[in-house]
């Protein structure tokens, strides 16, 4: 009886991940192994040894590994002083942070690129009070910080979860037992925060992997991440079985991320 | 995994029927027009509709190479498209076009002599396609930033001009622009040809700001930069918003190119196909066009209509064809194209 009425509430969801995950996933695991002609071949997934292909691969880690640093460094003090703030108010600033999530993350990159650009608000205003212009556009540093911008809630809002969950006694009483601030802080509330640092790391960092808008939008066209060669190899080539390989190939190392950080979740945690 | 197989059988054929569902719903009425971005006026879609009675359902590409897959896969029945020249031979080759009955084409002869003699490099016989708009690719400059004759593609590897290039981020283009500054043909498959007008392109991404398709247009009106290669048709608009823009043909030679109306094999409103064409080429409709577009038309009567002769008689426009080394794109192949884009992306990444 249990079991049936169970079946029937997790029904739309099965449906949903048979129809929109599993059978996308075949296709793209098929599409991988075959050649043009349906054949079965390795090649596709054999082509991430060429140079371009490995180059845009590693850049795409290095990049995602800087601005997932970058995001916890801003977001691991900023969650804590949310849930420093009175109740009513910390719920008011964590709307501000999520406000900019209302709009669509292509207008936000471009507007990114508005304010970059050699001659754009950022330069006019700079120039304006006799500074040097500024150049990060379509360079790297552009890059990290669309990463940084667009993902950044995603760091702060599950850090943000686990501590505000953290129950106030566990701090009073380490304070009591002698801990100053920093020991309470490395002692007590970090080791209990972990889960919200895990699942902030792979928030930030598997999107950031596979990125080929902001790497476009910000990068002008002149650096490749691995996001980028799929998304030509199935737009402009329209080769997907090339592409489906590649895929195939970042969602290893997206398996191996996840792989890694849930590991010193168990640790930790 | 038989039961996976059943599945995504079962997924297809959902996915098929609600496509043909869609498609038995429309009556005879309709008429489906794939088009590039910005490639018509608006109003001369709601005046054929007013005039024929036949709904217009209008969709845009942004490249050619997004478009083709979309007709080879057939997901939806487009009536019309418009591709350029080496795409329209692919499509030929492969026996995607139907041909277009030339008697429902009343108007054929405003089209240019010229631009249906043209048309035989792709169409051979004139069979399936009809000049829609033309142009060359050239080097748009800004007067202001650059105070030496620009008349050779050989500025783009000016170290002076560091990041202030915009490049073309299409495949095709950008490869044309350094095979025609080594003298190479642009439909060039020779090996080391292709391999040296790579490393040209490697040697000059520390000059470009940025590889771009449409943002070239409104970054040289915001002089983001100084040197940009652009579509002739954009010319007349960038110089519009900004006088200080100027449109030059290279000594060395470009391309010619020429977008088309062609009927895919699958199209179900041909003959509606047919009376939109027919529509196009009347002259009040193509002059419409023009002014909104700013494309160069190949319709003779529309071009008399142009009032400002400035614009009329503009060698950006309307270039003598003889004057200039012009060269339009053949279709190169499968493999040669595949083994374009490789190494396109191996400059890109560079």
């Amino acid at each position: 009886m249990k079991d049936s009425r169970n079946s029937l509430v997790t029904a739309p969801y099965l449906l949903w991940s048979v129809g929109f995950i599993i059978i996308p996933l075949i296709m793209i695991i098929y599409y991988a192994f075959t050649g043009p002609d349906g054949s079965f071949t390795t090649r596709n997934v054999g082509d991430i040894i060429y140079f371009v292909n490995m180059k845009a691969l590693m850049l795409s880690i290095a990049l995602s590994l800087v601005s997932t640093c970058m995001c916890l460094l801003i977001a691991y003090p900023l969650a804590l002083v949310l849930t420093q703030v009175v109740e009513k108010n910390s719920s008011l600033m964590a709307l501000i942070f999520i406000l900019p999530m209302w709009m669509n993350s292509l207008l936000r990159t471009f507007a990114w690129q508005n304010i970059l650009e050699r001659k754009g608000v950022l330069n006019g205003i700079l120039v304006f009070l006799g500074l040097q212009p500024f150049y990060i556009i379509n360079k790297p540093p552009a890059i990290i910080l669309g990463m940084v911008y667009d993902f950044l809630p995603f760091m702060v809002l599950p850090i943000y979860n686990s501590v505000s969950e953290i129950d106030k006694d566990l701090i009073n009483a380490a304070r009591d037992l002698g801990a100053g601030s920093f020991q309470t802080l490395y002692r007590v509330i970090w080791p209990l925060s972990l889960p919200g640092v895990i699942s902030g790391i792979t928030m930030v960092f598997v999107p950031s992997l596979t990125t080929f808008v902001i790497s476009d939008i910000l990068g002008g066209g002149k650096i490749l991440l691995i996001g980028n060669i799929i998304e030509q190899l199935f737009t402009q080539d329209s080769d997907w079985n090339a592409g489906a390989g590649l895929s195939v190939i970042l969602m290893i190392f997206i398996v191996i991320s996840m792989i890694i950080t849930a590991k010193y979740d168990r640790e930790d945690g | 995994m038989k039961k996976i197989l059943y599945l995504l059988l079962l997924s297809l054929v959902l996915s098929a029927s609600g496509c043909s569902g869609a498609a038995s719903e429309d009556d005879e009425n309709t008429l489906y027009i794939y088009n590039w971005g910005e490639y018509i006026d608006p109003d001369v879609l709601t005046m054929f509709t007013e005039e024929t009675g036949i709904d217009i359902v209008y969709d845009e590409y942004e490249t050619n190479e997004i478009m083709y897959p979309k007709i080879e896969a057939g997901a939806v029945n487009y009536d019309l498209v418009c591709p350029s020249d080496y795409m329209i031979s692919k499509m030929i080759e492969n026996d995607l076009l139907e041909e277009i009955n030339f008697d429902n084409i009343t108007d054929k002869d405003n089209i240019g002599k010229e631009y249906w003699e043209k048309s035989e490099e792709f169409d051979p016989g004139n069979k399936y396609s009809v000049p829609y708009v033309w142009g060359t690719v050239g080097i748009l400059y800004n007067k202001t930033m650059v105070h030496e004759p620009v008349d050779s593609w050989g500025i783009l590897w000016d170290e002076k001009y560091k990041d202030e290039i915009l490049m073309q981020d299409s495949v095709r283009d950008a490869f044309m622009v350094a095979e025609r500054y080594l003298g190479y043909s642009m439909n060039t498959t020779d090996e080391d040809e292709l391999q040296a007008s790579k490393k040209l392109l490697q040697a000059q991404k520390a000059n470009v700001q940025a590889y771009v398709v449409d943002q070239v247009r409104d970054k040289m009106i915001g002089n983001e930069a100084a040197l940009g290669v652009i579509y002739s048709g954009e010319a007349i608009y960038t110089q519009r918003e900004n006088p200080d823009l100027e449109y030059v043909i290279p000594k060395e030679g470009t391309n010619v190119w020429i977008d088309s109306w062609v009927i895919p094999k699958n199209a179900k409103h041909k003959e509606n196909a047919e009376k939109f064409i027919n529509f196009l080429l009347k002259p009040r409709i193509a002059y419409m066009n023009f002014d909104y577009i700013t494309y160069s038309t190949p319709n003779i009567p529309a071009r008399a209509l142009i009032e400002d002769e400035d614009i009329r008689k503009s060698p950006i426009a309307f270039p003598n064809l003889s004057d200039y080394d012009l060269e339009a794109y053949s279709y190169l192949g499968e493999d040669a194209d595949r083994h374009l884009n490789d190494l396109w992306r191996e400059v890109k990444s560079y």
